[in-house]
């Protein structure tokens, strides 16, 4: 049986590819040997931002080419690389306050709330609303909503106030680990119990035993329930 | 994109056997048990989809064929033709790899006072660590303990791990975790600090940390964005592999030649420490299996170490992890969680059954759902031809409440949404995929080989693994190891002199191939597949 063939245009260049295969797969099928534009092919590296449009629909998409079907009539453009702002910090010299945010990225409070960054957001985020969060100086708010962000750069790519929104994110991301977040007793229990060599003896033990003993002590084990 | 309505058929006899399944798991197997499924069923075990290598410091180990013709490789570059004389970079510290074994490295290094520089092949963070998404595994919780998780680690590995290295493992990995918080990366945790976490497969406590099911993309990103702070004294260099290190005159390595991968340029960088960090070499589609590793897992790091003479151990075992995607056709071989089955959901037949315990180590796990396809024909068909059994993701739900797969699992929600399957409602049909490499470059605790001043840290390395990875335990062993080979590599640059700089380790290499008669198939390292379709 014939395989179906649908029509699209890469940077502006028609092809007839396979129905069904992903952008990043129809490009290889036309004969481009992929450098940029392609990392982890799975969804998580934002490498493979593209914009498109599809014949008589006026309106623009976005996608993830590694994760996008192709359609009849699709005009691709690749955008592996865009020039957003990233600002430079000492983590350890920060506080997590809303002035944090203000400093580093004054053009936070230019933001004009259009929504073009969460209608242009592969991952389905609500990048106005963390955008928003960020204006109020809510850290643990933005950090929450922008989790699932792989930093492809396409909000701030179809941005007209040209906010840098996925590294306005991390920075409040990371203040949220670091200060926010609740500490954990018994992580920093048992770093003391290293520290003190409470499980040297122990270790030495288990180092030196035969691998018949090993299995003795492994088929032994107990399991800690679900 | 949803299910046939045959796959549907066999839906409605795994809900069918849900209420029996709430309460009964299938029983885990026992060590002779495990012995035996994987003699038969697991892809390592086949004769003769292996050979030895044969050149070379570990001449005559074996390992998959497809990794023996790349090791075999021709070099890129004409060692007599070749000018070492113009410098472009000198440095203390160079860091081959830009995941997050390189990245901590490069930390590391630089806490330490070095000058680093970072070179990567695709752009920074594109990497197999960005790709994890189950977590990381540590002994912290008070009924856990280092000595534990040590047990795991050998048992799973088949009791052949280098026992210094899973020592510096399970001791570093508190420290880890407690370095990562430092750098502001975000676990999951309860309200009073308390760190959600849950078994992985082969573990006996429930220690794997995770940051919802984009575990590696967090710590990847949170060390990348730490790294770029640190301009000052790390260069990254993007689009620039290594496709050679170079020596100096007294066997010492002194740095790499690096290649524009748009231009075709080629760089010298000399530096008095080199760190390799590479990862994996998935994307060689070992036996033709589909893979779950980035595109830029290509072996190279074990082709130019190799070639600088560090020895290799356990190639002749990859992981191969039993739940792929195996439907839809788009998505064949990306990697679902085992997170998924840390949770709760059971793994079953086209019947609905269930025919192995769901949380085995992943070399029996694999070898159980090859058995149940191939020799049993208990699996669903799919229309490509492909075989799988399903993995009862809706099973979460009902174990932990409604709204726990959204929760818990994001990243899997939306990967099989964009195909029209709803995996809060409907199981996820699976077979095992090309995963991780379990051996490598052989290392010692400070991340040192035996050529003086290269070290190696990641995937690209074998032996605290031993002969199976347990997940979680892979995260843990790049970061521990990264950190400690970037902070040898700082503090020895210190006192290295280097000599002249020469290609002589490739021109034996080159001599050793013509004597063994061997006509290389390939120029390495190969740096990337080749998916383009032969147009005319
Ligand atoms: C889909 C997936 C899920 C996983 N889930 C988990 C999990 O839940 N828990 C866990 O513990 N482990 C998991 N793993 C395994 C773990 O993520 C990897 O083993 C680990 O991240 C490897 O880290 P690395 O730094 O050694 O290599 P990588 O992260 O792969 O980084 C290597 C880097 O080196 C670069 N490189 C390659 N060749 C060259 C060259 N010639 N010159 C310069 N640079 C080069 C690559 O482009 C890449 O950036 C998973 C792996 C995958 C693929
Ligand atoms: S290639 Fe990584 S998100 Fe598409």
């Amino acid at each position: 049986m014939a395989e179906e063939m649908v029509p699209v245009y890469i940077m502006g260049k028609l092809y007839e590819v396979p129905a069904g295969l992903t952008i990043m797969k129809a490009m290889e099928y036309a004969g481009y040997r992929l450098i940029r534009g392609v990392g982890c092919r799975g969804g998580f590296c934002g490498a493979c931002a593209t914009v498109y449009r599809i014949a008589n629909d006026p309106k623009l998409y976005v996608g993830l080419a590694c994760q996008t079907i192709v359609q009849p009539g699709m005009y691709l453009a690749q955008i592996p690389f865009f020039p957003a702002e990233k600002a430079l910090y000492d983590i350890n010299q920060l506080k997590p306050e809303p002035e944090t945010i203000f400093k580093l990225y004054p053009q936070v409070l230019r933001c004009l709330g259009c929504g073009t960054c969460t209608k242009s957001c592969p991952q389905e985020l609500d990048v106005r609303a963390y955008m928003a969060a960020a204006m109020r100086g809510d850290i643990a708010r933005v950090a929450d909503l922008s989790f699932d962000c792989i930093m492809c750069g396409l909000c701030s790519a179809r941005c007209p106030a040209e906010e840098p929104q996925y590294n306005i994110a991390i920075l409040c991301r990371r203040l949220y680990g670091k200060y926010l977040a609740p500490r954990s007793k018994h992580l920093e229990e048992r770093l003391r119990e290293i520290q003190e060599g409470k499980f040297d003896e122990e270790m030495k033990k288990i180092k030196s035993l035969s691998v018949d003993e090993l299995k003795k002590l492994y088929s032994a084990r107990d399991i800690e329930p679900e | 994109m949803s299910y046939t309505p045959e796959m549907r058929e066999s839906i409605k006899k795994v809900e069918a056997t849900r209420p029996y399944r709430l309460h009964n798991d299938f029983p885990p197997m026992s060590l002779q048990e495990r012995e035996e499924i994987l003699r038969k069923f697991h892809p390592d075990y086949i004769e003769d989809k292996m050979r030895p290598i044969r050149v070379g410091v570990s001449k005559g180990q074996r390992m998959p064929l497809e990794l023996a013709d790349v090791m075999e490789g021709k070099p890129r570059i004409d060692p007599d033709k070749f000018d070492l004389s113009e410098v472009d970079y000198e440095t203390d510290v160079l860091v081959i790899g830009g995941g997050g074994a390189g990245a901590a490295a490069a930390l590391m290094a630089q806490e330490h006072g070095a000058k680093v520089i970072l070179a990567t092949k695709l752009r920074f963070g594109d990497a197999n660590t960005m790709m994890a998404q189950g977590g990381i595994q540590a002994a912290d919780k008070p009924n856990d303990s280092p000595v534990i998780h040590y047990l795991d680690v050998v048992g799973g590995g088949h009791f052949v791990n280098i026992p210094d290295l899973v020592e510096a493992l399970v001791m570093d990995a508190p420290f880890v975790i407690s370095w990562l918080e430092s750098l502001g990366m975000m676990f999951d945790k309860e309200p009073d600090g308390t760190m959600r976490t849950q078994h992985g497969g082969g573990t006996s406590r429930k220690r794997m940390h995770s940051a919802r099911d984009y575990s590696g993309a967090e710590i990847m990103r949170t060390l990348r964005d730490e790294v770029r702070n640190r301009y000052q004294d790390i260069t990254v260099l993007e689009f620039s592999p290594a496709i050679e290190l170079i020596l100096d005159e007294n066997g010492q390595c002194a740095g790499a030649i690096l290649m524009n991968l748009e231009t075709g340029e080629h760089l010298i960088v000399k530096a008095k420490c080199t760190v390799l960090a590479t990862g994996g070499s998935g994307r060689l589609h070992y036996q033709g299996f589909p893979t779950t590793n980035h595109y830029g897992a290509t072996a190279d790091g074990l082709v130019i170490g190799y070639r600088a003479g560090v020895p290799l151990i356990f190639l002749d075992t990859m992981q191969y992890h039993p739940t792929g995607a195996a439907y839809p056709e788009q998505i064949v071989g990306l990697l679902v969680t085992e997170k998924v089955r840390g949770l709760g959901a059971q793994v079953l037949n086209v019947d609905g059954e269930q025919f192995v315990f769901p949380r085995e180590p992943r070399d029996v796990e694999s070898a159980a759902i090859i058995r149940e396809c191939v020799e049993r024909k208990k699996g669903v068909k799919t229309p490509s031809g492909m075989c799988g059994v399903w993995l009862d993701s809706p099973m979460i739900d009902i174990l932990h409440g409604p709204g726990t797969i959204q929760r818990e699992l994001p990243a899997m929600v939306r990967q099989f949404k964009r195909f029209g399957i709803d995996i809060t409602k409907e199981p996820i049909l699976v077979y095992p995929t090309l995963h991780y490499q379990n051996g490598g470059l052989q290392y010692n605790v400070d991340g040192s080989t035996v050529v003086p001043n290269l070290f190696a840290a990641g995937e690209v390395t074998g032996g605290v693994h031993g002969r199976n990875r347990l997940m979680g335990n892979s995260l843990l062993d790049v970061l521990v190891f990264g950190r400690r080979a970037g902070t040898s590599a700082a503090l020895r640059s210190k006192e290295v002199k280097l000599g002249r700089l020469t290609l002589d380790h490739v021109r034996q290499w080159i001599r050793e191939l013509k004597e063994a008669g061997i006509e290389p198939k390939v120029e390495s390292p190969i740096l990337l597949p080749d998916y383009t379709r032969k147009v005319k």
